[in-house]
């Protein structure tokens, strides 16, 4: 068993880190603070869920969240997507393995993934609205959010929510106020099987290994850790049954970048619109500079009025 | 005869020295500023959520929430206020084959050369291409626009269609805005032309000068108009 999540201090503790640890900001220039911090990770083990749901519980009470009484759907995945309320979801996949032709319930916890790079801050264009900390949290400020959705365009995973009650973005925050004060995010503190787990990045990735082994042991040879490189890896992380097949798990992206079309649209888009319109200013400049004013001369106005015929009305 | 193609509803001649030419009737005056206005406060907002280094022209609109919200409806009021002035001046636009002779002879336009130039109508091949290029910019900024107008068409598409369209809509605005520049910048080099929509009238000169075709349509007498 993982050393279980610690109790809530009795006392005030300092912030373990705060606006001095940001290492991105969107829309902004600054630089990275430096040393980070250690990385910290949460780690899912989706073999070890047993769809209780606590952590949904767990994440709706400790952000003081209130989800819509929803309609069944025919699925225990309930609401049936994220919303601005459910920053996490156990998302319930009915998966016959074709090797065993066994049914397999497959139940993996959706939510931010806490990208080393992230596709939302890239594309935000509002300063301060989505900062990285050293710790590698990637946390929505929401003063500074403008509603636009261009996170949810720079988002490989699919996850940021737009609320239609103020137009802000919302996403799992990894529990940064609990972090910072030395606790687990409210989702793994709940959790009853261990299926959730937090720590450093390193001690998740070892301790990972070790799930993945005694998986393989059981038959599981394709259980593995899912830290998808694409994305600079991130900071939470899945212990998977079938690595190999990660878009079973309810649509988990195998691979996941973010889009070339992001990237085209907030790089070369702006550096080639500033050049052209630019140059299309300043040939106007250059123009009338060389060229001078195109003046109607006296004949001109002369000649019309012999066209019109001259006469004085 | 017929009513000559480039000849649009108000367009007149009043003798006099100089001659003054009626351009643009009151109508489509207040017509094109609505757009005119539109199209820069588009360019303004759009632009603020297009850079960062320009997010501060949001303190225009009122703050980043404001200007995100009022972006697309702007967008709505252009789109009507210019299907309004394309409905005008579409049929004085169409393509004519003096348009190709002024085009080839580019050097002479840029060089002030008129008298190197064919008699054109009411609009020169360059007036054209900024009508059309307009008319096809706000089509696609206004159907990529609903795409990522997320408050009430977010449900419509796939992020995959937003993500194309937001890039899409980038690459329009910077193109209407260079035909801006070249739409406000010929107006401002070719003395006499913001008169044709402030006043509504340019010169007989200047009319002879740019549109010499159109001036002598408008001073022949027509069967059916009532002698002055």
């Amino acid at each position: 068993m993982f050393p279980p999540a610690p109790n809530p201090p009795v006392k005030p503790v300092p912030e373990k880190f705060g606006d001095k640890d940001l290492i991105r900001k969107s829309a902004s220039t600054i630089t990275p603070a430096s040393p980070r911090q250690v990385e910290v990770a949460k780690l899912i083990d989706v073999s070890k869920c047993i769809g209780c749901k606590a952590c949904q519980a767990a994440c709706l009470e400790w952000n003081n969240l209130h989800e819509e009484i929803g309609t069944f759907n025919g699925s225990y995945t309930n609401p049936p997507d994220l919303t601005p309320a459910s920053l996490t979801l156990m998302r319930f996949t009915e998966w016959v393995n074709p090797e065993t032709d066994n049914l397999e319930w497959l139940i993996r916890k959706d939510g931010c993934m806490h990208c080393e790079d992230p596709g939302c801050l890239k594309a935000c264009p509002a300063p301060g609205a989505i900062v990285q900390y050293s710790n590698g949290i990637v946390d929505f400020v929401h003063d500074n959010c403008i509603g636009c959705g261009y996170c949810v365009k720079g988002c490989p995973f699919n996850i940021p929510r737009i609320s239609k009650v103020d137009n802000k973005a919302y996403k799992c925050t990894l529990c940064s106020d609990r972090i910072a004060v030395g606790q687990w995010p409210a989702c793994a503190k709940a959790c009853p099987t261990q299926a959730i787990v937090f720590g450093t990045k390193d001690e998740m990735k070892k301790w990972a290994d070790g799930r993945i082994t005694d998986l393989k042991s059981r038959g599981y040879r394709n259980a593995g850790l899912y830290d998808p490189p694409g994305v600079g890896g991130t900071h939470v992380m899945y212990v998977l049954q079938h690595a190999d097949k990660p878009e079973i798990y309810a649509g988990l992206p195998n691979n996941p970048t973010i889009s070339p079309i992001v990237e085209i649209w907030k790089g070369a888009t702006k550096y080639f619109g500033f050049a052209v319109i630019g140059f299309a200013a300043v040939a106007g400049v250059f123009h009338h500079l060389v060229a001078g004013p195109n003046k109607v001369s006296a004949e001109d106005e002369e000649n019309a009025e012999k066209l019109a015929g001259g006469d004085r009305p | 005869m017929s009513k000559p193609y480039d000849v649009e509803t108000g367009d007149a001649v009043h003798k006099g020295h100089p001659i003054v030419v009626d351009r643009y009737t009151l109508a489509a005056r207040i017509n094109h500023w609505i757009t005119a206005i539109s199209l820069i406060l588009l360019a303004l907002s759009g632009m603020a959520l297009f850079s960062p280094k320009l997010y501060f022209l949001t303190a225009l609109f009122g703050g980043g929430q404001l200007t995100r919200a009022i972006h697309p409806w702007i967008g709505v009021v252009l789109f009507f206020s210019f299907a309004g002035l394309f409905f005008r001046f579409w049929k004085a636009n169409l393509w004519k084959s003096e348009d190709g002779t002024w085009l080839r002879r580019i050097r002479d336009v840029l060089a002030g050369h008129e008298e190197r130039l064919p008699e054109l109508g009411k609009y020169n091949a360059g007036q054209k291409f900024v009508f059309w290029g307009m008319s096809a910019l706000i089509l696609v900024l206004i159907c990529s626009g609903f795409v990522v107008w997320d408050q009430y068409f977010y449900a419509f598409t796939t992020i995959e269609q937003k993500r194309i369209a937001i890039l899409v809509h980038a690459l329009a605005a910077i193109a209407i805005i260079c035909v801006w520049i070249v739409h406000v910048y010929a107006a401002i080099w070719v003395r006499g032309t913001i008169g044709a929509m402030t006043r509504g009238q340019v010169t007989g000169g200047w009319a002879w000068r740019h549109h010499r075709k159109w001036l002598r349509e408008l001073v022949r007498p027509r069967p059916g108009t009532p002698a002055e």
